[in-house]
């Protein structure tokens, strides 16, 4: 199962703050994060990444991005 | 996807280098003592240039801002991240323009030119750096207890270009009215015969190096108020380490340079009152974090076309204005009449903003 955290429309570090707080607070194996700014992609990419988090696939759709995030 | 070199670690330490550098080089030419580049202080210059506060030192229409403004949108439109969008309490983004100007001018500084005076020696300015992480401290308190301006929407193409545009009409009006020779109005616009505003490197040259830090800004999300609020928040060092590499390369800039004179007294545009350094800069830290962006980064931001950003950025104008017209500002001789008034009224309202800006964030 994952579940979604849709940072669309928020600004730094909300998308952050709500990836970390899914990863740390979660079950679900797999994460989808949604966010419509390159910034917000890396800053949520670079941040899952250090807390232990495995990057599987990113994907663009116009000017959103879905980040697909697997827990360990 | 192309990759972004300048998001890189190494990326965003060039950033930082670079604009140290320049900035320790735009004073040389002719910019202020240790206000190489400051972000606060140029834009309260251009609102005396304009007229919308009198104080006859600080007038004088600063091109890094404008090229701040247009090198990022050049980055973001080469880029295709150029998004026109707006929407997330603009109102409310104002006053916290508003506020955020005005901490900073109790200092006597933007979190850039913070740094920029420790790298000249003004150790006036640590305290202040202090006061800018206490806020930001405060402002990580409301952000990890659900604080959010709410989201933004996309807007059309052309909302975008509004303050880009407006900063190429402020650029044509400075080359219709250019700075006569003890002249302190031309047309329209207002010019400093002495003080700060009366000291800047040469148009062209400031408009070169702003375009050249407008764009790698814009490509390495560089922000001094980011970098030390995701120190605090995840401790992450990512922007962090661009700030340390501005701080090392204005300071070894500015020793090659002749430009470091260590001491609290006679510091060029500081005072020596160090809680009001201190105080002034917490609030403005703080107006900072609940907006999402230093005064340099919300220029970055206004360029790829965020309009909230650009709303900020006429909130620092007219708080400037206020700032000047209500005797709120400092000055080398030490706070306004009315500065410690401002840092508390400042102070109330952003932790107002912070209590009762509480939404729950949707998920699903």
């Amino acid at each position: 199962m994952s579940v979604t955290v849709d940072a669309r429309g928020l600004s730094c570090p909300q998308p952050v703050l709500m990836t970390i707080n899914e990863i740390k607070g979660g079950s679900e194996k797999e994460i989808k994060v949604l966010v419509d700014s390159e910034a917000s992609r890396e800053n949520v990419s670079r941040a899952a990444v250090s807390q232990g988090c495995q990057l599987v696939d990113i994907t663009q759709d116009g000017e959103e991005y879905t980040i697909l995030l697997a827990r360990d | 996807m192309v990759k972004n070199v300048f998001a890189t670690r190494w990326g965003i330490i060039g950033v930082g280098a670079f604009i140290g550098i320049a900035a320790a080089l735009l004073q040389k030419f002719g910019n202020p003592g240790n206000m190489g580049i400051c972000v606060a202080c140029f834009e309260r210059d251009m609102a005396g240039a304009l007229g919308f506060h009198r104080a006859a030192v600080v007038q004088y229409m600063r091109p890094e801002i404008i090229g701040f403004v247009l090198g990022s949108l050049i980055a973001a439109l080469s880029f295709k991240e150029f998004r026109p969008r707006s929407g997330s309490a603009p109102v409310v983004r104002f006053v916290l323009g508003m506020i955020a100007m005005i901490g900073a001018l109790v200092f006597l500084g933007c979190p850039w030119r913070a740094v920029l005076r420790i790298a000249g020696g003004d150790w006036n300015a640590v305290v202040g750096l202090l006061g800018l992480a206490t806020g930001i401290w405060i402002g990580v308190q409301f952000l990890k207890n659900g604080y959010t301006l709410g989201r933004t929407q996309p807007g059309p193409k052309a909302a975008g270009f509004t303050l880009p545009l407006i900063m190429v009409g402020l650029l044509a009006l400075m080359i219709i009215y250019p700075f006569v020779d003890g002249q302190d109005k031309t047309g329209v616009l207002f010019y400093s015969l002495k003080g700060p505003g009366a000291m800047h490197a040469p148009l062209l040259f400031s408009l070169g190096i702003a375009l050249v830090i407008g764009f790698i800004a814009q490509r390495s999300r560089f922000c001094t108020m980011g970098a030390l609020r995701d120190l605090i928040l995840f401790r992450q060092v990512h922007l962090f380490s661009g700030f340390m590499a501005l701080l090392v390369f204005a300071l070894g800039t500015n020793l090659i340079l002749g430009q470091f004179h260590p001491g609290f007294e006679g510091q060029p545009v500081a005072h020596t009152m160090h809680i009001w350094n201190f105080a002034g800069m917490l609030v403005a830290g703080l107006a900072f974090a609940l907006a999402g962006g230093c005064p340099g980064r919300q220029l970055f931001l206004a360029g790829e076309g965020d309009g909230d950003a650009a709303v900020f950025v006429f909130g620092m104008i007219a708080g400037a204005a206020v700032a000047h017209n209500f005797g709120l500002a400092s000055s080398p001789k030490g706070v306004g009449p009315h500065g410690i008034a401002a840092v508390f009224v400042g102070l109330v309202i952003c932790l107002c903003i912070g209590f009762f800006m509480r939404r729950k964030v949707q998920q699903g």
